[in-house]
């Protein structure tokens, strides 16, 4: 398979263009629950994506961090479809989402203690073996400050890596939106996190909250990537060199061929430090 | 109960309560809190309003949008697969106070429900009529159709439920009369698109009786009743040809 370089959410409304692009190590990322599903155009969707590109499965449910395992048939389905997909990449979050039998549809916080650390390790082992390969956990956004952290992010997630085998996802968006929130640095984030773990990068917009302005940002993926964060992205990529890049957009989705030339922006940055290729 | 499942419990019951609650933790007090708040319930709301579009185009966006907070506080998604969230928003809409003057609005809600049900179903070969062809009458009245995965089918007694579903998903004019007698149709999904059938309210009853396991003869027996059941010779190859059943099975 060719080297992944920069690649693309992919939205229903782009099929199309998204089979016919030839671009040179584009690929693209789904969120695995729009296609769990028994049958139907939404798995045939994804199976002639995948005849073209290769193509990574995001999850965005299954609860890694909650203190019940994850759903049995999440994960049997999850692992149909990357049996039958080879995906370049799986990927979750170091979030929560279920509760009680039911799903809160966003990636909810908790306290990095010893006991949401042993729960972490386990449920990410659990999805390890259902699908029988490693997967990357991503840095979600960040609005509170939680009482009860025994753990920086970095450490948590690295001693999570440790134990479980699992990569890390760094989402460059992400770090800063929690920087802001939180009142924290994110250049001090990023310089130190274990560039060696990292399989995978996102990038994606992000707003102002409407009653708080800038002091409170919103992961909305509804804009092009803002310069701090490429400039973020530029300051991991020289440290760390290049990785798989996804610009993600999940509202206000403009036109396949703009987001093409955002994407364009990132294989221009992952280009500047591929390494130099030796003469023959 | 852990540290982590309480904490779990406080987040998630804060999260849905229906007024901002009174803030009995430090996190539930910081502004940020809302963005959760925010997040889950505009997650529920925009999927119920991608599953059910003709019950939004009925309601209007301002009261769909209602009915689907108050929903969704009550009944948040079983999974994380939002394109199959709403199993029960039917039920729920005929208890929705404001919508009391669409009696037909459960129905259309059904139907709404089944389109998605059929758009997310298994995949299976379909039963052609050259299929049957081949069983000599006797063994083709004794014999059980599967019902394919992706039929669903929907009538209503008195309503005109099917005409106004359809009038929306056709984009048709709205404003002509509508027939206030019985309606039935049958979803399915040849070339994994979801298409239509209306049809008369015995080929409904007769699927209905296949899907419980009536042989053929049963399940005509079972749909004598309804309209329509004197023109099975017309309808019944009609829903062989739409796709409403699954090759695997005939005997």
């Amino acid at each position: 398979m060719a080297a992944l370089g920069a690649g693309l959410g992919l939205k229903a409304e782009h099929h199309a263009d998204a089979m016919a692009s030839r671009a040179a190590a584009l690929w693209f990322e789904v969120h695995a629950e729009n296609h769990l599903v028994a049958g139907g155009p939404r798995r045939r969707w994804l199976e002639t994506v995948r005849r073209e590109h290769p193509v990574s499965l995001h999850g965005v449910s299954l609860s890694l961090a909650g203190a019940r395992p994850p759903d049995a048939n999440a994960l049997a389905g999850l692992a149909r479809l990357v049996r039958e997909l080879e995906p370049a990449l799986v990927s979750e979050h170091l979030a929560w989402s279920r509760f009680g039998g039911g799903y809160l549809p966003d990636l909810l916080p908790f306290p990095r203690n010893e006991e949401a650390l042993h729960h972490v390790c386990a449920n990410v082992g659990r999805v390890q073996d259902a699908i029988g390969r490693t997967i990357a956990i991503e840095n979600p956004s960040h609005y509170l400050q939680l009482e009860g952290h025994a753990w920086s992010e970095i450490g948590f997630l690295t001693e999570v890596s440790r134990v479980t085998g699992c990569r890390l996802l760094l989402d460059i968006n992400n770090v800063y939106v929690s920087a802001v929130n939180t009142g924290s640095s994110a250049e001090a984030y990023l310089d130190a996190f274990p560039a060696h773990l990292v399989s995978e990068i996102h990038l994606a917009g992000h707003h102002p909250d409407p009653i708080h302005g800038e002091r409170l940002l919103i992961d909305s993926h509804d804009a092009p990537v803002a310069p701090v964060v490429w400039a973020l992205f530029e300051r991991f990529l020289a440290r760390a060199g290049p990785r798989p890049t996804l610009i993600e957009r999940d509202a206000e989705v403009p036109p396949f061929a703009e987001l093409m030339r955002e994407r364009a922006l990132a294989q221009q940055r992952l280009n500047r430090v591929l390494p130099v290729p030796v003469a023959a | 109960m852990g540290e982590l499942l309480a904490f779990q419990s406080a987040f998630a019951e804060a999260l849905l309560a229906e007024a901002t609650p009174t803030p009995t933790s430090a996190w539930a007090r910081q502004p940020g809190f809302a963005v959760y708040r925010n997040t889950v319930l505009a997650a529920c709301i925009d999927a119920l309003a991608a599953n059910y579009p003709t019950v939004h185009a009925l309601l209007g966006d301002p009261c769909f949008r209602e009915a689907a907070r108050d929903h969704a506080r009550a009944s948040p998604p079983p999974c994380g697969v939002l394109a199959d969230y709403g199993a029960v928003f039917a039920t729920f809409l005929a208890g929705f106070a404001p919508a009391a003057d669409l009696p037909y609005l459960p129905g259309v809600a059904a139907l709404d429900r089944a389109w998605t049900e059929s758009h997310l179903a298994a995949d299976a070969p379909v039963l052609v009529p050259a299929d049957l062809q081949s069983l000599d009458p006797q063994r083709l009245l004794e014999s059980r159709l599967a019902v394919h995965p992706a039929a669903r089918w929907h009538g209503d007694a008195a309503m005109p439920v099917v005409t106004i579903w359809r009038r929306h998903r056709e984009q048709m004019p709205l404003g002509d009369p509508l027939p206030w007698h019985g309606e039935a149709v049958l979803l399915t999904r040849p070339n994994d698109a979801v298409a239509w059938l209306q049809v008369e309210p015995a080929a409904v009853a007769f699927v209905a009786a296949c899907a419980a396991g009536c042989s053929l003869a049963e399940a005509l027996e079972r749909s004598e009743a309804e309209p329509g059941a004197d023109a099975f010779a017309i309808w019944l190859p009609m829903l062989v040809r739409a796709g409403a059943f699954a090759k695997e099975g005939v005997a």
